[in-house]
């Protein structure tokens, strides 16, 4: 149990694949314009990882490791297909809204970082926590990012939201402010960079604090941290 | 008997950075007189509201940095940094511009980087840029000069048109814009550019009201003022002759040869020179002893560069005038040619002479 609980920990928190890996930024930054296209690509990532995490723990035993990254590759590509297809067809116009960035779902070091430095090494079970976990702590930095970018830029929260949940949620819409003009540097790619960077600063800044309060932190890390392959 | 050892350098300078800062704001001084004359009060306001927001980030950021907050504002660099945007933007933008503009100078491209002497960008240029990008409209709102406009302004209406976007009387900013003959005038540099864009020659173009003198009505007076607060500033060595040069040289060389070249569509270099930002961004803003260049070579190459961006930009470019890109632009090319053009050391052979 103590191993799930490290996984969370790690997934949601310490080991970030948003804020602390640095991986995947090119999605994160592009398509965190709004809550509603974040909380798209996070749950198309989330589920393309959680496959590709299983499917690669599967099969672990069966690749030879000399071609492994090839069928890694693989896996994550007929994923991506899928999940791409599904998009499609059932809310094709956040498909339209995300564009290359589903496809490019592909290239995100995040997912294969996930498959070699974990997935490759450890069972199913584990595999699929830390795929679930690493997920979701992607999609809450490109929710926290995009609510910034959408209140900042528009001023307003879960805009366009009926374009991936269904018509119900056009009732999510909140409109924070009304502005006559948008701050539009929120909205385009600087922003997403100083947003970012606001981001990692604020997570080191509480992870400072934390540490002060416990004098004694002890950190159980035994996985290789797997940081310089940003997009 | 002893004797007082120093260490070097033993030749001193005894300006401090409050007094250099001090020197470069007092030079605006002519610039803003001529500016306020011409072109309406505004440009007062927003100087008031880009000093108290340039002092109270400054004050908060350093509080939340843990350090001193007088001496650093005693510096008058936050000071300079306010008063250089808020002469830059349009004087009847809205108070919000500024303010936003103003903080973000401080915060982000300041004291983000650690402060004063430590920022990669020159701030004002860096916010300005910030301001064009996010809020295209209210920064390219700019009244033609007093003697054109058909309303009067009073200094109050100043204050009325900043704070609430409506003049005492009820005008509209756009309003406001129209000439007495109820067409809008923009900046000589913009109405130029779209005339040459629907294919009028230049001198057609010069033929407007806009450009009662050869540089527009207006700013060659300006220019000129910003012009005399920086040769006063050579003068007394506050700034290096060589990056104002340079940017002014490179300008005029380059719109010479392009004007020759096609003499209805390019504007000649004493428009270039004396239209928009040139003098206050040759003089001013090009030479933040933090973000130029700073051995003497390097400032030539420097100041050549924000030139050729300048004219590049001003003439196939998106925006009418550049300066801002230029500079930031420039400013990351500064560590390359400091780079390159390190001076040779004391008592050392240059590297050709030793082979």
């Amino acid at each position: 149990m103590s191993q799930f609980k490290e996984l969370t920990l790690q997934g949601l928190w310490k080991n970030n694949p948003g804020l602390v890996q640095l991986l995947g930024l090119c999605p994160l930054l592009a398509v965190t314009a709004t809550v509603t296209n974040a909380l798209g690509l996070g749950a198309a990532t989330l589920l393309v990882l959680l496959g590709s995490n299983i499917a690669v723990s599967l099969v672990r035993n069966h690749v030879a490791s000399e071609i492994r990254i090839p069928v890694f590759v693989l896996i994550i590509a007929s994923l991506v297909t899928a999940v791409q297809l599904l998009m499609n067809a059932y809310t094709y116009d956040l498909y339209l809204s995300l564009g290359i960035f589903i496809p490019l779902i592909v290239t995100n070091c995040a997912i294969i970082g996930r498959a070699e430095a974990f997935a490759s090494k450890n069972p199913v079970l584990p595999s699929a926590i830390d795929a679930i976990m690493m997920g979701l702590g992607f999609m809450l930095v490109l929710l926290v990012l995009g609510a910034m970018r959408e209140v900042l830029g528009q001023g307003t929260l879960f805009d366009g939201a009926d374009l991936l949940l269904g018509d119900w949620a056009k009732a999510l819409r909140i409109e924070v402010f009304h502005a006559d003009s948008h701050f539009l540097l929120a909205m385009l790619p600087p922003g997403a960079f100083l947003g970012m960077g606001l981001l990692i600063a604020l997570k080191n800044v509480i992870d400072n604090k934390l540490k002060q309060r416990q004098a004694v932190e002890k950190g159980s890390i035994a996985r290789a941290r797997v940081t310089g392959a940003a997009q | 008997m002893s004797f007082k050892i120093a260490s070097s350098p033993h030749q001193h300078n005894q300006r401090s950075t409050a007094h250099i800062m001090r020197l470069v704001a007092l030079a605006c001084l002519p610039g803003i007189a001529v500016q306020a004359v011409l072109f309406g009060y505004g440009v007062l306001v927003q100087l008031v509201l880009a000093i108290v927001t340039a002092w109270v980030s400054e004050a908060l950021v350093l509080k939340l940095r843990g350090k001193a907050v007088l001496p650093r504002l005693k510096d008058n660099s936050a000071l300079l940094t306010a008063v250089l945007l808020a002469i830059a933007i349009p004087p009847y933008a809205p108070w919000w511009i500024i303010v936003i503009g103003t903080a973000f100078a401080i915060i982000m491209v300041k004291q983000l980087y650690g402060g004063l002497g430590n920022n990669l960008f020159n701030p004002a240029m860096a916010a300005y840029v910030l301001l064009l990008v996010s809020f295209p409209l209210q920064m390219t709102q700019w009244l033609p000069p007093l003697s054109l406009q058909s309303v009067d302004l009073t200094p109050l209406d100043a204050v009325c048109s900043i704070f609430t976007h409506y003049s005492c009387s009820g005008f509209s900013l756009s309003q406001l814009q129209a000439n007495i003959d109820g067409i809008t005038m923009a900046t000589p540099l913009d109405t130029l550019r779209t005339d040459l864009g629907r294919g009028l020659t230049l001198d057609e173009s010069l033929n407007r009201p806009v450009f009662f003198t050869f540089a527009g009505t207006g700013w060659l007076w300006v220019n000129l003022a910003y012009l005399a607060g920086g040769l006063l500033l050579i003068q007394q060595k506050v700034i290096s002759w060589r990056i104002p040069l340079a940017v002014i040289g490179s300008l005029f060389v380059l719109s010479a040869i392009a004007t020759l070249a096609a003499p209805d569509t390019v504007a000649g270099p004493l428009f270039h020179l004396f239209s928009g930002g040139t003098m206050l961004a040759a003089f001013f803003i090009a030479t933040d002893p933090v973000s130029a260049s700073t051995t003497n070579k390097g400032r030539l190459v420097y100041g050549a560069l924000i030139g050729l961006l300048v004219f590049l930009i001003r003439n196939f470019g998106g925006y009418p005038d550049a300066y801002a890109f230029a500079v930031l632009l420039a400013n990351m090319a500064v560590p390359l040619i400091d780079y390159y053009t390190r001076p040779r050391t004391y008592g050392h052979r240059p590297r050709s002479e030793l082979k």
